[in-house]
């Protein structure tokens, strides 16, 4: 008898494929020297940039439950948008509540009325996300058509409930009063609230990495989107991870309706809709169900929207279709697709 | 003879075929059967939304395409007749090229999107083709100078459809036989035409083909028959139909905008149309206009009744408040959905038997 051992063996990917494979990490910051090129004065820059990161973290909060919900489920949701809007109505409720605390000039009291409005926020969202797996996507899990469909008759009647439970008009909110004014850094004008969407937007995006790459559930979500089956055959319920997943992601939608509906200062039934085109491009463009490309994609985004806001107003919508269409045209399948094992 | 002008596609049930009769002589001779101009003006929205939720439908249901830039084609017919009528005068002349450019331009559309992004998942299609209709009715909405911006554009039409016309002095059932009434009938026969020439498109070789590559696209491709080119195709056709719809639009009301012809309530309200008359049936098409058109007239009255009796009870005279006439229509286009996936139609032929 021999002893060799039979070792797997691992075939190691080439260097040049892999730096092709991590390419479009490099696309932000050369969208951003791009956009230093082209607007030349360094401290319009920078705010547009700060901006425009902002823009793309609250997107990417809107967006990272949609493409998970996706990646894992293969469920896309059209009525998404629904949970960002009552998640700015429920924000802009507890925040309206807590007037007193939104007032004072106390730093913490203010912080802590934002906590609460979100926390709030989220627990209904993600309440409502439950609801919605349990009544409206559950009985179409792998048929696509009737998933859009479905999700989209969900978004009429959450709309026409919100505008039940709270009135037609729109409603206005100013920020917490630390989370108003600008600091200003050299010549350029920062405005503080874009600096705390760009802290919380990093932060989500950091502990959902570390949760999908380092943790048990990350690892059981991941394997149960690789192949749903094996998962189930080794003893775990997917279904109930599945549908924590859904209210995860609705949560998720809730936090960044409280936080863009914070960043315009006014909600109306329809904001989850209109931003639901953005979100959609940003989910497309990181490729489906990719938590890395999708924080690109929402970078992407924001930047390009706001230099072109500031380059060629009329653009600006349109830019973030381009960007859509040349990032297709180069990866059909989006930045980081993910493959399947189905 | 009737058979021929139907495609051999029959209503294949009674109660459908009495329904779609009532519907067609309603429609024939609404300007007698409902003098007023509320009800005429129901009656042209109801041809032309026929035709556009027939053409959606040769999308959605015969080829099993989602796509949510439908309105986006319709309004390019809609601005192309717009456009030629306000810049080159009220002349026939004009209202034939806007039309046929209107056409041409939404096929070329079609064609772009179609063979660059046919080729990705339903839901990959669904996305890209809101994320473009969007900038679409942005671009429309920007470029005010062309397009009148949010305020549309106001035109005249050539004046034998005009209401001052007169075409005979007396009236003929105590009707005034003017031009609205000629115009009337173009946008009635227009349509008829366009809906047997879609008739007829989803029950030839093409159509039994399209209905193939739904059902199983893998197994079409493997047999031979290109699935993308299908897929093209019909994209294009369904937007030249569209487009066509805009056009009789924007002549029919002598005015386009943004709400009228590109925002996504329309394309809400044509998917529901779509879905509750019944996917993969053109006749489907023809009872969800109908009864959607005249919920969306009518109902709206009726639940104005309802909220007065309820309105000691809160929360349900709020339920029931006219303007809450969607919710109701979102929570029966999801029960029918699940429950009757064919719609209206496919349950009237189902239940034949």
């Amino acid at each position: 008898m021999s002893d060799t051992t039979i070792k797997p063996r691992i075939e190691r990917v080439p260097a040049t494929e892999q730096l092709v494979q991590k390419l479009p990490v490099l696309l932000v910051p050369v969208l951003a020297l791009a956009g230093l090129l082209a607007i030349g004065n360094p401290s319009t820059w920078l705010t547009l940039t700060v901006a425009g990161l902002a823009m793309g973290m609250m997107i990417f909060i809107m967006a990272s439950g949609l493409t998970v919900v996706f990646g894992l489920m293969d469920v896309i949701n059209f009525g998404h948008g629904a949970f960002v809007t009552v998640g700015a109505f429920v924000g802009f409720t507890v925040l309206a509540w807590l007037a007193g605390w939104t007032a004072s000039p106390s730093v913490l009291l203010n912080l802590s009325a934002l906590l609460v409005a979100i926390l709030a926020a989220m627990l209904i969202t993600g309440g409502l996300g439950y609801a919605f797996e349990r009544v409206i996507v559950k009985p179409v899990y792998g048929e696509h058509l009737k998933q859009i469909l479905v999700t989209m008759g969900g978004l009429i009647v959450a709309q026409q409930m919100i505008h039940v439970v709270w009135g037609p008009d729109e409603m206005h909110l100013s920020r917490p009063e630390a989370l108003q004014g600008s600091i200003v850094l050299g010549d350029a004008a920062i405005e503080k609230y874009r600096l705390v969407a760009v802290a919380i937007g990093l932060a989500l995006f950091l502990a959902m990495r570390h949760i999908l790459k380092n943790t048990k559930i990350g690892l059981l979500v991941r394997a149960g989107v690789e192949n749903g089956e094996m998962v189930e055959a080794l003893g775990y319920r997917v279904r109930r991870l599945f549908l924590i997943v859904f209210m995860t992601g609705s949560a998720l939608a809730g936090l960044g309706g409280v936080m863009w509906g914070l960043y315009q200062e006014t909600i109306t039934a329809h904001m989850g809709s209109e931003i639901m085109v953005l979100v959609f491009i940003v989910v497309i463009i990181g490729g489906l169900g990719s938590v890395e490309g999708c924080f690109i994609g929402a970078l992407l985004v924001g930047l390009l929207a706001n230099y072109t806001a500031f380059l060629a107003p009329k653009v600006a919508l349109i830019s973030t279709i381009a960007l859509m269409v040349a990032v297709l045209m180069w990866r059909p399948q989006g930045l980081y697709p993910v493959v399947k094992a189905k | 003879m009737l058979i021929k002008l139907l495609s051999g596609d029959t209503p294949r049930s009674g109660l459908l075929a009495v329904l779609l009769l009532v519907i067609l002589i309603s429609l024939a001779f609404a300007p007698f059967l409902f003098p007023g101009t509320r009800s005429l003006e129901t009656a042209a929205k109801i041809c032309i939304f026929i035709v556009l939720v027939a053409s959606y439908d040769l999308l959605l249901g015969y080829a099993g395409i989602v796509s949510f830039a439908h309105t986006m084609f319709f309004g390019i017919g809609a601005y192309g007749t717009a456009l030629a009528l306000s810049t080159t005068g009220p002349t026939y002349g004009s209202m034939i090229w806007g039309t046929a450019a209107g056409a041409i331009v939404a096929a070329v559309f079609a064609l772009a999107i179609g063979l660059f992004s046919l080729r990705v998942k339903a839901i990959f299609f669904a996305m890209v083709t809101l994320a473009i209709a969007s900038a679409f009715a942005v671009l429309v909405s920007q470029l005010s100078w062309l397009t009148g911006g949010e305020d549309g554009l106001n035109y005249s039409i050539p004046r034998e459809f005009k209401p001052a016309f007169k075409l005979v002095d007396e009236k003929i059932f105590d009707v005034r036989i003017n031009g609205k009434l000629l115009l009337y009938y173009l946008v009635f026969f227009a349509s008829l035409i366009l809906f047997l020439t879609m008739l007829r498109i989803v029950n030839s070789p093409f159509g039994r083909t399209l209905k193939a590559v739904r059902d199983n696209a893998f197994r079409a491709e493997a047999i031979g028959y290109r699935v993308v080119w299908y897929r093209t195709t019909a994209t294009v056709l369904s937007a030249v139909m569209a487009a066509l719809a805009g056009s009789l639009l924007a002549i029919w009301l002598r005015y386009t905008g943004p709400a009228t012809t590109l925002s996504m309530e329309i394309m809400i309200d044509i998917l529901l149309m779509v879905v509750i008359g019944g996917m993969g049936t053109l006749y489907g098409a023809v009872i969800g206009a109908t009864i959607f058109i005249l919920a969306q007239t009518y109902l709206q009255n009726l639940m104005g009744v309802a909220a007065e009796a309820t309105s000691a009870i809160p929360l349900v005279s709020t339920l029931v408040a006219p303007e809450r006439w969607l919710l109701w229509l979102g929570v029966l286009f999801i029960l029918s959905v699940y429950f009757f996936p064919s719609g209206i139609v496919g349950r009237l032929r189902a239940g034949r038997t």
